[in-house]
């Protein structure tokens, strides 16, 4: 007999659907298959099941030969490294639950290290564009509920977040938009012609890294002040039809994504969107969203906030929280040669960080902390082997809109795997331990 | 006016957060004191005599104190942060933060100087004979207030983000500059006399901008009013006059708005 667990969290991307469902063997060990997600979503359980999953630590040595160690000098290693390094960098966080950032964050504070997680190379951008002007935002339950004008800007919902259109933004019949989407309106801007940008009203296909030109340009034709011919290749009336219908709209919401917080003008484009939706308030009631990615990115952002006061770029170094993307971010880190260790849990920066950052990762004593062997592992002196949370784990996640949503245990870990929050507990004593701290 | 002069001598293995290298905590100290000043590299307190060579004294007060550093501080930040008054003379090239928070005196720099150089200045000048970085002149983030008062004249070229919330005081460009000029200032004037590239002055409520060479992109927000002869840090010329950002909120003044001004010399 097998059994199906319900309303089942998907640990994948920001939208955190709540409604899967997962056949699991009669002994609770194993996922038969997964109902209701993405294929994203999907995958990201049934990889939880694959027979040549890692179950021991591994150090790597200098000739990169790996010999498998024991959990209790995994934990030694990598709580030695932490206290005996001047600026330790501890990356990621996005991966997890907010009990395991909690306790990276204590072990942070006493060690002096920077804390970052994965919006440094994503939203991060978004933040500071809140912190200089604010955001007008709102649940993803008002979005289907109420929303009638729906803009994406530099995102790709149809691929990277495959259930958020059908759940929350084009389709769903809420409690004031009974017709779905025939009763939306949906602008998409993008350089590439996407297959969201396919499914629009109006596609803005837009000049690269003018985004900055064309959404001041749509701020101008709000308040029906002149404009240029054309703005970022789009010709002034398609800008000014767009202006009419957003300002027609009984609730506009912008979601936007990398296209344009990691694009030329990064923050300034977050935070002139943040702008027009405020422009737009004026006439009817708009919101704006960022298409957060990881699965609890922004619940990282929320535990640094309300331990810490700042959401990412966390200097802990001089004992006190110093914040200042630039100076006190991964890359800038990395790439000038401010850090000398590296913990990484949660996150993948070998595969997405610059090579020249990569390289600095090499070249420090570095632990990575993953349920699978990812390029970061492998630049890694350490590679720590975990339960994934959200599948054999659970825990609290916030969701793309700043819910928080607890996630459920499916199946139970292989035997004499820990989770995340256990390694970091493990860490945290020895640290005390090291550091003489009661 | 008495010297104290730093000469580098160990380099740090990461980089070291210097804020005591200014005339206020410097005056009325003796070489020796100086050298048993805290800088911090990483989670470790050290001693400014480790990393420099202290020699000279200090004047009574910060006013009557010069600073010389003899040769690169690449790897120091926070060079005369907060200084209200007295000189720093830098010989070679600084790290990020130079005269951030500044209040008064004046700070060389012989080379070049990094990232956040100037931030949220109230006072003071700031010379720079090489390149500057990003964020010169700025607002520390989330602040609504970037530089209020005194000068930065930089002799090579800039970075992006300079002036961002700025809303006083100058910043003189002699070379090229990156993007963002001035993105939401509220007063205080940039000039530029190499060349720009695009989103200049955006979100500008207030202030004014020259640019003296090419503009790849102009705003959509800005609208050309007139042409005026100017005279711009002893350059005469003819300058097409913008007004914008038509996308911002202004303010007005005996009844008129007032918008900031972007002026391109011809």
């Amino acid at each position: 007999m097998t059994k199906i667990v319900t309303d089942v969290v998907c640990p994948f991307c920001g939208t955190l659907c709540d409604d899967l469902e997962v056949k699991v063997s009669d002994d609770g060990t194993q996922i038969l298959e997964v109902y209701n997600a993405c294929v994203i979503g999907t995958e990201k359980f049934l990889h939880s099941q694959a027979k040549d999953r890692l179950k021991v630590p591994q150090m790597q040595d200098e000739e990169g030969n790996w010999k498998d160690v024991s959990i209790d000098d995994a934990v030694d290693y990598t709580a030695q490294m932490l206290c005996n390094a001047k600026k330790p960098l501890m990356y990621g966080w996005s991966s997890t639950n907010c009990e395991a950032q909690s306790t990276g964050n204590e072990i942070a504070e006493i060690v002096g290290a920077v804390v970052d997680n994965t919006a440094t190379v994503c939203h991060g951008t978004t933040l500071i564009a809140v912190q200089d002007v604010g955001v007008p935002s709102c649940t993803l339950g008002e979005v289907k509920n109420r929303a009638d004008r729906i803009v994406f800007w530099g995102c790709n919902p149809a691929h990277a977040h495959p259930r958020h259109m059908s759940r929350y933004s084009i389709f769903p019949r809420g409690f004031f938009t009974g017709k779905g989407h025939k009763a939306r309106k949906m602008v998409v801007v993008d350089p590439r012609s996407t297959d969201t940008a396919k499914m629009a009203d109006v596609h803005m296909q837009i000049e690269q890294g003018r985004d900055y030109e064309l959404l001041s340009a749509l701020r101008v034709a709000v308040r029906g002040a002149p404009l240029p011919e054309t703005v970022a290749g789009i010709p002034r009336e398609t800008i000014q039809d767009v202006a009419e219908t957003l300002k027609s709209g009984r609730f506009v919401v912008i979601f936007f994504g990398m296209g344009v917080t990691q694009t030329l003008s990064k923050n300034h484009n977050i935070d002139m969107a943040i702008s027009l939706t405020r422009d737009l308030n004026e006439y009817t009631k708009a919101a704006i969203m960022p298409m957060r990615g990881h699965y609890n990115v922004t619940g990282s952002g929320q535990v640094l906030g309300w331990q810490f006061g700042f959401p990412f770029c966390v200097d802990l170094s001089r004992g006190f929280a110093r914040y200042n993307p630039g100076d006190s971010s991964s890359n800038d880190l990395l790439r000038r040669g401010e850090v000398d260790a590296v913990f990484v849990l949660g996150s993948d920066p070998g595969a997405h960080f610059p090579i020249s950052s990569v390289k600095k990762i090499a070249q420090l004593p570095s632990v990575c902390v993953d349920p699978h062997h990812t390029p970061t592992s492998a630049v890694c002196k350490l590679h720590m082997p975990v339960a994934f949370v959200g599948v054999e784990e659970a825990g609290c996640a916030y969701r793309m809109d700043n819910v928080p949503i607890e996630t459920r245990k499916v199946v139970e870990a292989p035997e004499g795997m820990v989770s995340d929050e256990e390694f970091l507990k493990m860490v945290l004593t020895r640290v005390k331990e090291i550091k003489g701290v009661a | 006016m008495e010297t104290v002069t730093l000469t580098p001598k160990a380099q740090p293995d990461l980089y070291i957060d210097a804020e005591n290298i200014t005339p206020d905590a410097f005056a009325g100290k003796t070489a020796a004191e100086i050298a048993a000043f805290h800088v911090h590299e990483g989670n470790q307190t050290g001693l400014l005599g480790t990393y420099f060579d202290v020699s000279g004294k200090a004047g009574a007060t910060a006013a009557e104190t010069k600073i010389v550093i003899k040769g690169d501080v690449l790897k120091v930040k926070y060079i005369g942060m907060r200084m209200t008054a007295g000189e720093i003379l830098v010989e070679g090239s600084a790290d990020m933060y130079i005269g951030a928070w500044m209040e008064g005196g004046r700070i060389h720099v012989r080379g070049n100087i990094d990232a956040f150089s100037g931030t949220g200045m109230k006072g003071g000048e700031i010379e720079v004979d090489g390149n500057a970085g990003n964020y010169l002149g700025a607002a520390y983030r989330g602040d609504w207030r970037g530089m209020q008062s005194g000068t930065i004249r930089v002799h090579g070229n800039a970075g992006s983000d300079i002036g961002t919330f700025m809303n006083g005081g100058t910043i003189i460009i002699d070379g090229d500059v990156d993007v963002h000029v001035g993105t939401h200032a509220e007063g205080g004037t940039i000039i530029v006399k190499g060349n720009g590239k695009s989103k200049i002055g955006g979100q500008m409520v207030k202030g004014e901008i020259y640019v003296f060479g090419t503009i790849d992109v102009m705003m959509p927000g800005y609208v050309y009013r007139k042409d005026v002869d100017l005279e711009v840090d002893g350059t005469k010329a003819t300058f097409a006059m913008y007004e914008g950002d038509m996308g911002e909120r202004h303010g007005k003044r005996k009844g008129e708005v007032i918008y900031g001004h972007i002026y391109q010399k011809y």
